[in-house]
């Protein structure tokens, strides 16, 4: 089974996902998509890079197809290096329970990847010992890229009026002693 | 407010007087240590500016400490986000009395073109601002003209006062080291803050519900 390029990609996903439910199609831009449950992602991803030689995560994204549910669609993107090729996985999650298996067992790399596809989506990975915001402030309580922020934005200015109040109590306190 | 006496009297008599805050002044003005505090873009054309081609030297002001701890004028250079905001204060404080602070390009000054939930819109919401310089980035000679305005600004100012009226009321006059002196705060938003591409925006100007 070829996809019409020279590396016989459709060959090594099909051989290295035998035990893994999974269905595939190719879109118009002709790079392989892979469809998974959440539940079987991380087996799926640990077989295409251990058997099909997919040995670098290009990037992890996510796309809110808010009010559909299920609402999340996370993306990875896999390279191999080897075969010159790419796969694109896609599992859909529910608002509900935003959550899929980390995969920086597989490629450490991927954990800045995860980090910022939680803070701008909410979709939070298991497994990921340092899940923190990675651009937007600490304790900012909004996921920016989602469907239903608000097109002005929501500045986290009080959070900073926060920080400087609770800074300015503390000088004081030192002052009073 | 008073200057300095002209070199030759001054060598023909062997002293000279004068007022002691035009002294102090003279030597806070010509020697202003700048902290760089490059945030994006603008970054690069304040290192043109301190490089031998614009040299800021010629103004006294060559010797870019990159401690606060030894620094008296904050340059914000750059992008502001709401991240670095904090750090960015942390440093305006470490600074020590008397400081000030230029806004450097429009980003810093207003937010620029980002006017977005991550960017500080202008960095006089979080600190006192002393002189703002337009441009996306500014050359460096708008720069060297901002600086030349803080030293008018600084040749009117009055050190003594902090002594003789204490630290506080100093402060309050010269707005540095204001730490509640926040312009912004508090700024409710009109119609012209709001993004011209905002589609309800776009549908109120057309009158259509």
């Amino acid at each position: 089974m070829s996809f019409g390029g020279v590396p016989d990609t459709g060959g090594r996903i099909t051989a290295a996902l035998e035990r893994v439910e999974h269905e595939w199609f190719v879109p118009r831009d002709t790079m392989p998509e892979l469809r998974i449950e959440p539940r079987n992602l991380h087996a799926a991803l640990a077989a295409l890079r251990d058997e099909a030689q997919f040995e670098t995560v290009t990037f992890i994204t996510c796309i809110d197809h808010h009010p559909e549910e299920p609402r999340y669609e996370v993306i990875w993107q896999l390279n191999s290096v080897t075969h010159a090729d790419r796969v694109r996985i896609t599992a859909r999650v529910s608002s509900e329970n935003a959550s899929v298996p980390t995969c920086i067992d597989l490629w450490p790399g991927a954990a800045f990847s995860e980090r910022e596809c939680y803070d701008m989506f909410g979709v939070r990975f298991d497994g990921h010992e340092g899940l923190k915001r990675l651009l937007m402030p600490d304790g900012y309580g909004h996921h920016p890229l989602r469907k239903d922020f608000p097109h002005q934005g929501i500045q986290p200015d009080r959070l900073y009026r926060e920080w400087d109040r609770e800074r300015r109590r503390e000088w004081e306190t030192e002052e009073a002693r | 407010m008073g200057s300095l006496v002209p070199a030759d009297v001054a060598a023909e008599s062997g002293f000279f007087a004068t007022r002691t805050e035009a002294l102090i002044n003279w030597g806070r003005k010509n020697s202003l240590w700048p902290m760089p505090l490059g945030l994006s873009c603008c970054g690069i054309e304040l290192m043109a500016m301190i490089g031998p081609k614009f040299d800021i030297s010629r103004f006294g002001a060559e010797a870019a400490r990159f401690s606060p701890r030894q620094c008296d004028l904050l340059i914000v250079a750059g992008t502001l986000t709401w991240k670095m905001a904090q750090a960015c204060r942390t440093i305006y404080d470490q600074m020590p009395d008397p400081k000030w602070v230029i806004a450097m390009g429009v980003c810093s000054s207003t937010g620029g073109m980002y006017d977005s939930y991550a960017v500080v819109q202008g960095v006089d919401s979080i600190l006192p601002v002393d002189v703002y310089v337009p441009g996306c980035p500014p050359r460096p000679d708008a720069v060297i003209d901002a600086m030349l305005k803080l030293q008018k600004r600084i040749e009117r100012e009055h050190p003594l006062r902090r002594i003789t009226r204490g630290p506080q009321a100093h402060a309050q006059e010269t707005g540095s080291g204001r730490l509640d002196h926040q312009p912004n705060a508090g700024h409710e938003l009109t119609h012209l803050d709001r993004h011209p591409h905002d589609p309800q925006h776009m549908r109120e100007e057309a009158g259509v519900r």
